[in-house]
């Protein structure tokens, strides 16, 4: 039963982005192509209501299901690695028009060929593991 | 009923994006998707090639439930809260991708150019998958993230890193969408 909350959470998640068209190629396309503020008003809206719900919680108000104060995660410091991961993230991101999240939802919505993005992102990410002490970071 | 089945806008949208993210810290995790390809590599036995995949991947567990009930609300999304509205992409755009060669542009949420089963068969649609996927699998974990893990979480809690990160996200995206997919189609 513990792990009910987080089931509800991912089924949450993934009809929100489908009604928002947030797994749509073409909303991706589009974005990149500055020809829409659809995408750009999602992510706005959601980094804003983001910051805001952090900054709250940073007050005191709102605490975790335990009682603990909300806790993120510091990223580590670099450069190398966020501006050139970034781009060859962007480049697969605006190629197949799905991130990790959306990789699932579209599996779920019908697009099974989507299982060849899945398994050629896990073979990415194994790729990196094997290569992560060569590559600057 | 029409403001559930039509497609929500996007400042219904985001908001509840950054709920879906409030509410994993609220239960004492982090909104980040892409962690859970690391996870696979894990339980398919990937620590024997690399220590990045030495971990007790079963602490991840709750991601993959999420990803589950992510593929569940997906179907849910399609099968019962959606009506055959078309996307309400710009004209141009649509436009633009039929002189591409891409068909009823906004009828699908994948284009049928690049997903359906004559795509998938032919040699140079198998490898844009594949390749994309590659990307995005190696792009991901190298930047530390994906757009659930920097974009909305790191940006929320305005850390640098993620900035940097999105900033790439976004340069690697206009330079495929820009200049390389119109030489590929």
């Amino acid at each position: 039963m513990k792990y009910l909350k987080f089931l509800l959470v991912g089924v949450f998640f993934g009809i929100v982005l489908v009604k928002s068209e947030a797994v749509s190629w073409y909303r991706i396309y589009e974005m990149f192509r500055f020809q829409s503020f659809h995408m750009y008003g999602i992510i706005g809206t959601a980094v804003a209501s983001g910051i805001l719900f952090l900054q709250i919680s940073k007050k005191g108000y709102i605490k975790s299901i335990k009682g603990a104060d909300i806790f993120v995660p510091k990223k580590d410091n670099g450069l190398i690695r966020y501006i050139v991961g970034g781009t060859i993230f962007g480049f697969g991101w605006a190629l197949v028009g799905a991130c990790p999240g959306p990789m699932y939802i579209l599996l779920g919505t019908g697009v099974y060929s989507i299982l060849i993005v899945i398994g050629a992102a896990i073979l990415g990410t194994f790729l990196y593991g094997i290569l992560k002490d060569k590559l600057p970071h | 009923m029409d403001y559930i089945l039509n497609p929500w806008p996007w400042y219904v949208s985001g908001p509840l994006i950054a709920l879906v993210m409030a509410l994993l810290l609220y239960f004492g995790k982090t909104f980040g998707m892409s962690s859970n390809l690391r996870t696979f590599c894990a339980i398919g036995g990937a620590g024997k090639f690399s220590n990045f995949f030495k971990f007790n991947w079963k602490n991840q567990s709750w991601n993959l439930i999420v990803v589950l009930g992510a593929i569940i609300g997906g179907f849910i999304a399609t099968q019962f809260l959606s009506n055959d509205s078309i996307s309400d992409l710009n004209p141009d755009t649509v436009t633009e991708l039929q002189n591409m060669g891409f068909e009823n542009a906004g009828a699908t949420l994948v284009p049928n150019e690049m997903y359906n089963i004559e795509a998938i068969t032919s040699t140079g649609g198998l490898l844009l998958l594949i390749i994309g996927g590659l990307l995005v699998g190696f792009g991901t974990r190298y930047a530390g993230g994906c757009t659930s893990g920097h974009a909305i979480t790191g940006l929320s809690s305005l850390q640098k890193p993620s900035l940097i990160a999105v900033i790439g996200f976004f340069i690697g995206g206009l330079i495929m969408t820009n200049f390389i997919l119109p030489l590929i189609f």
